[in-house]
């Protein structure tokens, strides 16, 4: 939409507004304008989200690759690609890189499959 | 760890083979941004400073800083610059470089691409236009400016990119790998890498808090509105919603604010009144995000190849930061406008900003903003309501993501006027578009710092205890992920230029150990089109390769142009073959004017023989030239074409112990029999133990002058502190 500089006529609700007051509202709405994304961002997650949980476990790159690509696949991304990996640790009594190998290597689908259902 | 390393030496190349050996094992020693420490009233020199920080132990100062002292000031505020070579072992001798002139916040630059690669790289492949980011490569340069920093005894914040499509998994890395500040903008994702706009901000919570953790300074994107923006003055109050946003985001997902800085750029430049037009801007942006940082960075909208007009345009910038406020004054090189950044046009940015900085040290307490006068005070007040117009139309109209979608953002006209030419993004499109997934009820992420909902059993103390331990809390956790590529990594091209460290072989570069870029400037008198074409001829004939003119500018139609021209010269010198005249040892300025002081002493001066030459004679005795005059030598030049029984005479007459005579070569052997006659006669009239005899010319040698009854000779290239230094050491030696 083409639209001429109308600010002269759309400021008059601003115009009473003390200095203080008109930060006080640029504030405001930008908190207002985050709002929706932080609650988009506190309710999904995403395939690099899941690579960065599985690193912070001490998983070396090329395996998150594998295991967060497998668990998209598999449809469980949003149990969390940490929380199969900690499934599979219980099971097998060992550290998350080692789960995390054995996952990427193909073993051990069953296990997230038992608590979160098939494969997609 | 702190590394094993032995510290660098100001004399020795740094050694980036050693940097790579051990470097598994390498573990940063500390994590988090660094600030430096203002030193309040700072005396240095006969000066005192307003605006200054701690010191560095070693330095190189300003080309004038040997009129005081050889002082290097250094700025109150961070000093950033920007490194694009494109390989990490390249980049590393750079940074020192730029280290040495001032620079404490290295940019480092990433690959063309890397922001779509959904996935870390590993190893050190090759970029364009700037290195990928890795692990080895972040680890191999925080290494080196743990080296780097030591030498110059000044902590140097290392700075990468959280953006792109996999910010959450480089935000943890840079987090395990001590890199100290990140840009982290989600909206430049969407609106510069048409990156799908709800994967970047889902993304963006999640880095956020992870950066949040490892004390990270983030530094937003806004600038990159006012580099694509068509009239960059129209632009101003869509920064301050952009800011805004990205502030207001990372607040929300637990960024503490003082971690936040801002990446703020004077819009305009000249020929505009940008002065005038970019200070209610950056006052307005000071206003409203007090509580933030502010990283200055310097206008690339309107720079262009011409490297002195972009200097002057960052200059100008630089004003504005010192009236203002900069906690981080950035660099752009001077040659961005042209080519990928050059060294030592890094080093060029970094004193630009020094230089301004410390010339202007204090100016803001004695010139101050007219906040009153009434254009300034209307102008910060309809930015700041246009922003707020800005932010209420959006909500209206359903929000951000919708206004994306309705192209708010880069808009030519300033707000509320558009132009209907802003970058649309749409929601269902872009990279990685349909990649975000509902976390279930059951969603869990057994991890520290991790953003969002996360169903963890009850009763720990930290998420991670779940898993003994995640990278965030133990170190020894993270992993180590060397080379992928087994042809394309910093080895390979290390063995390519062996030869050339192993032997110490010379060659010029600009960008990469061994390019053999030169840069060539020139004037030819014909009009730009016609000198482009034979300045291309002309290199070639100069043995260059590849040439290129980098830069032209018209000094006037008709009679001629500037060219400054690249070409590649694919030749290395061995330095066994050179021969390099040893540097003659002078006295200080100090010494000597105390010396001549203390003795009052007196000198004449005169061109023997039948000369007329007096140009080389009054350079050794002008002191506008820097000769005997500047100690206060009193210096009696008797002309040219001076019999020799003359100058002896007025040695005499003067009370001197000096005595100059100037002669050029002859075939008649004048100059010989010149010389001989001024010693002869010196000692028959019993002077010869009270004077100094000094011949000089340009082709007069020391060895020739002494063998013929003189105390020395000077040549070509001979100064006045040659010949200062050698009369008060031979004076001193003979207990005159």
């Amino acid at each position: 939409m083409v639209r001429p500089d109308t600010f002269h006529e759309v400021r008059e609700h601003l115009a009473g507004l003390s200095d203080t007051e008109l930060e006080a509202r640029f504030w405001e709405l930008s908190n207002d304008v985050v709002k929706p994304l932080i609650d988009l961002a506190r309710t999904h997650t995403s395939p690099s989200i899941e690579r960065s949980v599985l690193m912070r476990m001490g998983i070396d790159s090329r395996t998150c690759m594998a295991v967060v690509s497998e668990c998209e696949t598999r449809g469980y991304l949003g149990h969390g690609a940490g929380h199969v990996v900690y499934l599979c640790m219980q099971a097998w009594s060992c550290d998350a890189p080692a789960a995390a190998a054995r996952l990427a290597a193909g073993e051990g689908w069953e296990i997230p499959a038992e608590k979160f259902g098939g494969a997609r | 760890m702190s590394d094993m390393l032995p510290p660098l030496d100001p004399c020795t190349k740094i050694d980036i083979q050693s940097l790579l050996d051990g470097l598994a094992d390498y573990r940063p020693r500390r994590h988090g941004w660094t600030w430096r420490k203002a030193v309040p009233a700072q005396k240095m020199y006969e000066f005192t400073y307003h605006e200054t920080s701690e010191l560095l132990k070693q330095s190189v100062p300003l080309p004038a800083a040997h009129y005081f002292d050889n002082i290097d000031p250094q700025p109150d505020c961070v000093v950033t610059t920007e490194i694009a070579s494109g390989r990490p072992e390249d980049d590393i001798r750079r940074m020192r470089m730029a280290a040495w002139h001032g620079a404490d916040h290295i940019m480092v630059i990433r690959t063309a691409g890397q922001s779509h690669i959904d996935g870390l790289l590993e190893g050190t492949p090759e970029g364009v236009g700037g290195i990928a980011v890795t692990r080895k490569q972040c680890r191999l340069t925080r290494r080196a400016l743990d080296l780097i920093e030591d030498e110059v005894g000044r902590p140097i914040n290392y700075h990468s990119y959280v953006s792109g499509v996999a910010g959450p998994e480089i935000a943890v890395m840079f987090a395990e790998e001590g890199v100290n500040g990140a840009h982290q903008d989600p909206q430049y994702n969407v609106l510069y890498r048409n990156i799908n706009m709800y994967r970047s901000f889902v993304d963006a919570a999640v880095a956020k808090r992870v950066m949040a953790r490892s004390g990270i300074l983030q530094i937003d994107g806004a600038h990159n509105a006012n580099a694509t923006a068509v009239r960059a003055w129209k632009v101003m109050p869509e920064l301050l919603v952009q800011h805004a946003i990205n502030c207001a985001y990372s607040v929300a997902v637990g960024m503490p604010k003082e971690q936040i800085a801002l990446s703020t750029v004077p819009p305009d430049a000249a020929p505009a009144p940008c002065m005038r037009m970019d200070m209610p801007y950056a006052i307005a942006l000071r206003d409203l995000f007090g509580e933030y940082k502010m990283r200055a960075q310097q206008n690339t909208r309107y720079m262009e190849a011409d490297s002195r007009e972009a200097t002057v345009s960052h200059v100008l910038n630089l004003v504005i930061s010192r009236l203002t406020s900069a906690d981080i004054q950035s660099t752009i090189t001077p040659d961005e406008g042209r080519n990928v950044p050059w060294h030592y046009n890094n080093i060029a940015a970094v004193n630009t900003a020094k230089q301004s900085m410390v010339g202007m040290d204090g100016l803001r307490e004695i010139v101050k903003i007219d906040r009153e006068n009434p254009e300034l005070k209307t102008r910060v007040r309809e930015l700041k309501e246009r922003a707020v117009l800005f932010l209420e139309a959006m909500i209206a109209d359903g929000g951000y993501f919708a206004g994306v979608e309705d192209a708010y953002f880069v808009d030519s006209g300033e707000y509320p006027e558009t132009n209907d030419d802003g970058i649309a993004r749409s929601s269902d499109g872009g990279v990685a578009e349909g990649t975000i997934v509902p976390r279930a009820d059951d969603y869990m992420a057994p991890v520290c710092d991790h953003f969002g909902d996360n169903h963890l059993p009850e009763g720990l103390e930290h998420p991670c205890d779940l898993i003994g331990g995640c990278t965030m809390c133990d170190d020894s956790k993270v992993p180590f992920t060397d080379e992928l590529d087994p042809e394309d990594n910093v080895n390979a091209r290390l063995a390519a230029t062996a030869e050339m460290r192993v032997h110490g072989l010379i060659k010029p570069e600009v960008e990469w150990a061994g390019d053999g870029i030169v840069a060539v400037t020139m004037f030819l008198p014909v009009s730009d089109r016609i000198a482009e074409a034979a300045a291309l001829e002309l290199g070639r004939s100069m043995n260059l390769t590849d040439c290129e003119v980098i830069n032209k500018q018209v000094m006037h139609p008709a009679e001629g142009t500037l060219i400054e021209l690249k070409g590649r010269l694919d030749i290395a010198i061995d330095p066994k073959t050179l021969t390099i005249p040893e540097i003659p040892e002078v006295l200080t300025d100090e010494e000597i004017r105390d010396f001549v002081h203390e003795r009052g002493l007196k000198a004449v001066a005169a061109t023997v023989g039948q000369d007329e030459h007096s140009v080389g004679m009054r350079e050794i005795i002008d002191i506008k030239h820097g000769g005997l005059e500047k100690w206060g030598l009193d210096v009696t030049y008797l002309g040219t074409s001076v019999p020799v029984e003359k100058v002896l005479d007025a040695a005499i007459e003067h009370a001197a112990s000096i005595v100059l005579i100037s002669t050029i070569i002859t075939h008649g052997d004048m100059h010989r029999r010149n010389m001989e006659k001024l010693a002869d006669l010196a000692a028959e009239k019993g002077v010869r133990d009270k004077l100094i005899l000094i011949a000089g010319g340009t082709q007069v040698t020391d060895e020739l002058a002494c063998g013929w009854g003189m105390d020395a000779g000077f040549g070509r290239k001979t100064h006045g502190i040659d010949v200062a230094s050698f009369v008060v050491k031979t004076m001193r030696e003979r207990g005159m």
